[in-house]
């Protein structure tokens, strides 16, 4: 049966690397893009009797996540050793957490929390070679300046049931996490990773078949083609009769396909030990507060705000509230008070700025969010809200307000001052829109012959004729009711 | 100039403010002797007249003996062994760091069990330390060296690491005082990790005065090590003569219920509690009822955590690599690619050629103990054994101020006689081992001299006074009584 046909169950894994100054247990700065090996010390490099310390930042940071997941907090939470050799885990073991993580039980949206975890990244290997990894690497570098970057890790249950379902759910948590300024959750540079536990059962069958894990999914687009190609080869070896055999597969990004990775690699007993270096992290009233007090609005939150407050439509609401980066945009549009209703910029940028960008980017399709961040374009948001004004005020033509925008994605500006200088203000003399109308009903005949006789369809040549002349600053309304005036036709 | 290796490093320290004897002259009389190392105790010497960096402090720029598990920054730093043989650490470990900025230079870097594993010191990735009252016998271990130049007159004091007796077994052994303070007393950063849950820094000092002056320069919370919190109050220097209103303990499970503690050990320890009774102080019988499982629990805990701490000597980063194996690509089948083949094979032979037997031993249990299946079984049962043990310390507390045993149950024993014997070597650290995984402090004394069970020329035994966590100012003032009463002035005859 296709892959539709089977229940599909999935549960994601992230990494969210924490934007602190400072790494998870020593005093190195953060880098990303440095040159390689320059912030290291003894502690990072796991030089012999080097101790771990514990980052406060990044308590408190994951802090914030965990209550943005609405978890419990754990009120002594243990960390771990999880050993195993290799070059980019320079103490042979990562500290992580294990039997009491940080929090537990939480939700979003619709999909539980399972747990909410501190740990340290790796450090970063280069494979010099052609493919990149290490199967057929010339030889390998080590990049310490990542080791000890904080990470917290977020456990979902099993709760997603499609690959789509999976993609705007990361996108929902991106957002909740970006909102909280508490990381780049960039997935291009690895400060969010996620990882996809997928299985299938037969419809109405109780227990879960068994899964298969997805790595290295660098896009939300990958995530959902990873997910789904995944579902359709479990369809196919339960069609075949055959069994799914848990195993952890490396998508490919180049040609969207999953190379399972050798068993060996990661057939890991990982001998958890509770870490003697390090105390139990207990985080103290005054630290529940800081971190319960430093959360902003939150996506949930917001799309409500949005609704009731704002009175935009559900569809605009939740498609600003969930993502972060238009969220954001708009936020700042707002707030630059131009006079126009929210509920107007709400329509300029969800749907007329966000389609010039998605033309204007259609090259870049797999880039972090499927389309361009509007922060990053030439468009201010006070441009942006100024053209919404100017729109309401009915100073331009909603089809000049188009021509203005295309020219601030190409260029940049200010929107009042482009109308200025291409003359394009809506025609406010009505004596001069009148001699254009005369005009036009004459260069029409036939269409004005059809309106007299009764066709208000019929109107659209004459209508035409007006707007090529007056480059559309006339208001559409406004040349329809002259028309009728001149051909009695009202 | 002989007069001043006589002196305790607090009456030298005397004379030197004093004006008597002249700083460098001090140390270069200890540089002069530690050149003339005939015990292995040393693994580095300075120069006679180096600085090494000492600060303004009251220790007087005087000159102190550091086990080589402390990384000092610059000089080779070995842990006793060979896979970080040619290793200068980047930095300084705190302990070593204080002791410098109180004022004092670091006279040598000493001999000790590979990665402090081990009760004689034969575990030493460079050769044995000998004994400097009968060179045919072991100083003990791990911190031999350090023990061995402090009775040897090759140190005034010095300082080493105990995790199951590694300072109070050695001290015993070679007739010197050597204090295990509580865990968490002195920071551990820098200190080259074996069981990180009870490591800890102490001296090794002629007498307990000294011991007290080491501990009140080393101790103190450090922001660099979280396990470290200091000693409320510091640490005062022990003036006590008398133990009028003290009730001591004499557990029963390390004393006359224990086997294997040699006659003449005995015989010296009665004699002491006989001093201890003498100077006002009530003594008891007590119980430490689970302490008879201390070395099985010690034995499952310290190598789960050694295989751990252990992993970072991997060929990558610093200290010794072996090449991979010329046929490494292939030679290791299932399923491994070949890169993956070859950086396999060069931890493992980086590994099987760095570590000694030992070491491996204690990785390999430490290993099996962690185990999927089989961590409940060890790692958790060995931690509930432990807590079971502080409470028997905790409950022994509430009747007792003290407790007193013997700190090994043998004198010196003889090089090689328990080298193929790894079960025998571990109850070296019988009485020693519910301390340290109580985490409460102990101090060995010289108790006085008795002649070995195997014959010979008599040799120091030890007797070991044990306090409540951060009790340690207490625990010196009452061994500072004791080591007046019983007066143990004997000094190794074999030294030149």
């Amino acid at each position: 049966m296709p892959p539709n046909e089977y229940e599909v169950v999935i549960g994601l894994e992230i990494h969210v690397q924490l934007s602190t100054e400072t790494k998870m247990f020593c005093g190195c700065s953060l880098s990303f893009g440095d040159e390689p090996n320059v912030h290291t010390c003894p502690v990072c490099l796991a030089h012999p009797g080097s101790l771990p310390t514990v980052n406060e930042r990044a308590v408190d940071y994951a802090l914030q996540i965990a209550m943005a997941l609405e978890c419990d907090v754990a009120a002594r939470s243990i960390f771990h050793r999880k050993n195993y050799f290799y070059p980019d885990n320079p103490k042979g073991y990562q500290i992580s957490q294990y039997d009491i993580p940080l929090a537990t039980a939480g939700t979003l949206g619709d999909v539980r929390i399972h747990r909410v975890h501190l740990e340290e990244d790796a450090a970063k290997m280069i494979h010099v070679g052609q493919s990149g990894r290490i199967h057929g690497s010339a030889h390998s570098l080590v990049d310490f300046n990542r080791a000890g970057t904080p990470l917290v890790e977020i456990v979902t249950e099993p709760d997603l049931r499609s690959p789509e379902q999976a993609r705007e759910w990361a996108q929902l948590l991106r957002t909740t996490v970006k909102q909280l300024g508490v990381s780049d959750v960039n997935m291009e540079e690895g400060s969010l990773r996620v990882d996809a536990n997928v299985s299938v059962r037969p419809p109405g069958q109780e227990e879960l078949g068994t899964k298969t894990e997805l790595k290295n999914m660098n896009s939300f687009r990958f995530l959902e083609r990873g997910i789904a190609a995944e579902l359709e080869r479990q369809a196919a070896v339960l069609d075949d009769g055959g069994e799914v055999v848990q195993e952890t597969f490396h998508f490919d990004p180049r040609t969207g396909s999953l190379t399972p990775l050798r068993s060996k690699e990661f057939a890991h007993d990982y001998r958890y030990l509770p870490e003697p270096d390090l105390v139990p992290l207990a985080p103290t009233e005054g630290m529940l507060d800081e971190a319960r007090g430093a959360l902003p609005e939150l996506p949930a939150r917001r799309r409500e705000r949005y609704q009731t407050e704002l009175g935009l439509p559900e569809v605009t609401a939740r498609q600003l509230a969930f993502d972060a980066e238009l969220g954001e945009y708009f936020e700042r549009a707002l707030q630059t008070g131009d006079g126009a209703e929210p509920k107007t910029i709400a329509i300029w940028v969800t749907g007329e700025l966000v389609a010039k960008l998605r033309e204007a980017h259609r090259s870049d399709e797999d880039s972090e969010r499927g389309e361009a961040d509007p922060a990053a374009s030439k468009v201010t948001p006070q441009a942006l809200a100024a053209l919404a004004g100017m729109v309401e005020a009915k100073r331009v033509t909603t089809g000049v307000a188009r021509q203005v925008l295309a020219t601030l994605v190409a260029e940049g500006g200010d929107p009042a001052a482009i109308v200025e200088r291409e003359g394009l203000a809506q025609m406010s003399d009505s004596g001069e829109l009148e001699g254009i109308v005369a005009a036009a009903i004459e260069a029409e005949p036939a269409a004005a012959e059809k309106v007299r006789a009764g066709n208000p369809k019929a109107i659209g040549p004459i209508v035409g004729a007006v707007m090529r002349e007056t480059k559309g600053r006339a208001d559409g309304g406004e040349v329809t009711r002259l028309i009728h005036e001149r051909l009695g036709s009202d | 100039m002989s007069d001043v290796l006589e002196l305790t490093a607090a009456q030298a320290l005397e004379r030197i403010s004093a004006g008597e004897i002249s700083a460098d002259e001090y140390f270069d009389a200890y540089a002069a002797r530690a050149a003339a190392d005939d015990l292995g105790a040393y693994l580095w010497r300075a120069e006679a007249g180096s600085p090494n960096g000492a600060g303004d402090g009251p220790l007087s720029r005087a000159p102190i003996a550091v086990k080589d598990i402390f990384c000092t920054e610059g000089i080779e730093t070995t842990a006793g062994s060979r896979i970080l043989e040619g290793y200068r650490p980047p930095y300084t470990a705190t302990a070593v760091r204080r002791l410098s900025e109180a004022g004092a230079r670091i006279l040598g870097k000493t001999n000790m069990d590979e990665f402090a594993m081990g009760s004689s010191n034969e575990n030493s990735g460079y050769g044995p330390v000998r004994n400097p009252w009968d060179p045919e016998r072991v100083p003990g271990g791990s911190s031999g060296g350090s023990a061995a130049a402090v009775a040897g007159r090759l140190a005034p004091w010095a300082i080493g690491t105990d995790t199951g007796g590694s300072i109070r077994q050695p001290a015993s052994l070679c007739g010197v005082v050597g204090l295990k303070p509580t865990y968490g007393a002195i920071s551990r950063y820098g200190m080259i990790a074996f069981a990180s849950s009870l490591d800890q820094c102490g001296p090794l000092t002629r007498d307990v005065t000294d011991a007290a002056i080491l501990m009140r320069a080393m101790e103190g919370r450090d922001r660099c090590d979280s396990t470290s919190v200091g000693i409320d109050g510091g640490v005062s220097l022990p003036s006590r003569t008398d133990l009028k209103g003290l009730r001591f303990g004499v557990p029963r499970e390390l004393t006359a219920d224990a086997q294997g503690i040699e006659a003449g050990v005995t015989e010296v320890f009665e004699r002491a509690v006989d001093r201890i009774r003498d100077l006002g102080a009530e003594v008891d019988e007590c119980e430490l009822p689970h302490s008879s499982h201390g070395i099985s629990a010690y034995y499952v805990l310290a190598p789960a955590e050694a295989s751990a701490n252990l992993a970072r000597y991997d060929g990558v980063r610093y200290g010794m690599r072996s090449a991979a194996a010329a046929d490494a690509e292939g030679g290791l089948g299932d399923g491994i690619a070949p890169a993956e083949a070859d950086l396999v094979s060069m931890y493992e032979r980086t590994r099987a050629a760095g570590f000694g037997p030992e070491v491996k031993r204690r990785i390999m249990l430490g290993t099996y103990a962690l185990s999927s299946g089989y961590y409940e079984a060890y790692y958790g049962r060995a931690q509930r054994v432990r807590t079971k043990i502080a409470q028997d310390f905790a409950a022994a507390f509430e009747r007792f101020d003290y407790l007193v045993t013997p700190t090994s149950p043998t004198v010196a024993f003889k090089l090689g006689a328990r080298a193929e014997n790894p079960l025998a070597m571990y109850m070296s650290d019988y009485c020693t081992v519910p301390m340290s995984l109580a985490g409460v402090p102990a101090i060995s004394i010289p108790g006085g001299l008795a002649a070995p069970d195997d014959g010979g020329p008599e040799l120091p035994v030890g007797l070991q006074i044990v306090a409540p966590a951060f009790g340690e100012s207490g625990l010196l003032d009452a061994a500072h009584a004791i080591e007046g009463a019983i007066g143990f002035d004997s000094a190794p005859g074999s030294r030149s």
